[in-house]
């Protein structure tokens, strides 16, 4: 595993039915791109998030495919409609093979 | 035929000076962070420097406005990862005596104020410390553990957790009694011009503030948002290193973080800052 990865999401506890909601999250990885050299000049093996997703109540609401040029401590910030209460199920997988994940409630009335 | 290449030269000068300004924030917006702590971004200034500037402008300011938003909210601001793997380290027992931060100082929380007044003074010393030197002394001497490295990630961290704590309170710094030769060494470095290209501090930080040198808004140079998350590195910047990083543009041999000669010049630009809010962890370019 990576070290110093933590994953944090930002969801509206409430919200109106139908509503479109912003959801941030951020993950801390060094997103080590495989380009660079260490002090002897071998290559820094590519170890980045390589993708990401989210879901709610076992609906895909968003999937990204990250790639090397993506830089430390990946953000994103996207809207999602929700019409239910439910859970936003957030994972990253690492190219380790890792998979790191967060969830979060929000109730509509 | 040369007059009408000038005349060329000019407008396109011009263009491209306007140009920049479409690049620049909106100056009279307000910072308030998390919706709770409201920041002051511009203020008079000490009486020190009433003579050389009529108001005192954050380095908030002067950034673009995506960049302005990053800092009003926790989430948003990066430099916020820093600040919690700090706030781990307080926690964590240490060194020979196994001891802490907070098993003395309690919740980081309860070190509020103490950013806004550093560097400052110590008696027992008997010279102006900066928080870096101070925790350090800490480490060593109550918890028998290893120095850190001055401005290193552990110190630039833990310095980013004492400074969100009092986010919002004036810079304090004192001038007088014991440190005053210490702020009056400062002040000499700060006015002096150096390098190469002959620049002193106030060159461009107190002469040329709001003007463009190439592409770069200058600021007033003001260090109260510091340790500063700058998009440029993706990673907290501590003074000195900032302070280092001007030093050689001037195209000058520079000192070394955590010098005397820095220290000096921390504890007189931070008095510049009197008045103005503790912002650190900020957010720049």
């Amino acid at each position: 595993m990576a070290s110093g990865v933590k994953p944090r999401v930002k969801v509206p506890k409430t919200a109106a039915a139908g509503d479109s909601v912003t959801i941030k999250t951020l993950i801390s990885h060094k997103m080590e791109s495989g380009q660079r050299k260490d002090k002897e000049g071998n290559l820094i093996p590519r170890s980045i998030i390589n993708r990401f997703t989210c879901d709610f109540n076992g609906a895909n609401v968003i999937d990204v495919a990250l790639e090397a040029a993506i830089s430390t401590n990946p953000y994103f910030e996207f809207d999602a409609k929700v019409d239910a209460s439910g859970d936003f199920q957030f994972t990253w997988y690492d190219d380790d093979g890792d998979v790191y994940e967060a969830s979060k409630s929000i109730s509509v009335s | 035929m040369k007059k009408r290449m000038l005349h060329s030269i000019a407008a396109i000068a011009t263009a491209s000076i306007l140009g920049a300004g479409v690049a620049v924030a909106d100056e009279s917006a307000e910072l308030i962070v998390n919706g709770e702590i409201a920041i002051v971004t511009h203020t008079a200034p000490p009486a020190h420097l009433a003579d050389a500037m009529d108001e005192i402008i954050s380095g908030w300011v002067f950034r673009m406005d995506g960049t302005q938003s990053m800092q009003a909210d926790d989430f948003d601001n990066p430099g916020m990862i820093w600040v919690e793997a700090a706030a781990e380290a307080w926690a964590k027992p240490e060194g020979t005596e196994g001891k802490s931060c907070a098993d003395c100082h309690g919740a980081p929380e309860e070190m509020a104020g103490v950013k806004a007044v550093y560097p400052k003074w110590n008696e027992a010393a008997g010279e102006v410390r900066t928080l870096q030197m101070q925790m350090n002394d800490c480490r060593e001497n109550r918890m028998g553990a290893e120095a850190w490295g001055y401005d290193k990630s552990p110190a630039i961290n833990m310095e980013a957790l004492l400074s969100s704590v009092s986010r919002g309170m004036p810079v304090n710094v004192a001038i007088d009694g014991p440190a005053q030769s210490t702020w009056e060494q400062g002040r000499e470095m700060y006015y002096a011009r150096t390098g190469q290209l002959e620049l002193s501090c106030a060159s461009c930080h107190e002469q040329n503030y709001g003007n463009m040198i190439r592409a770069d808004h200058l600021s007033q140079g003001q260090i109260n948002g510091f340790p500063t998350y700058r998009l440029k590195n993706a990673k907290l910047n501590g003074v000195h290193s900032r302070f280092k990083g001007c030093v050689r543009d001037t195209r000058a041999a520079t000192y070394k973080p955590g010098s005397s000669d820095f220290v000096a010049l921390e504890l007189y630009v931070t008095s510049r800052a009197n008045g103005l809010s503790v912002e650190g962890p900020s957010v720049r370019n």
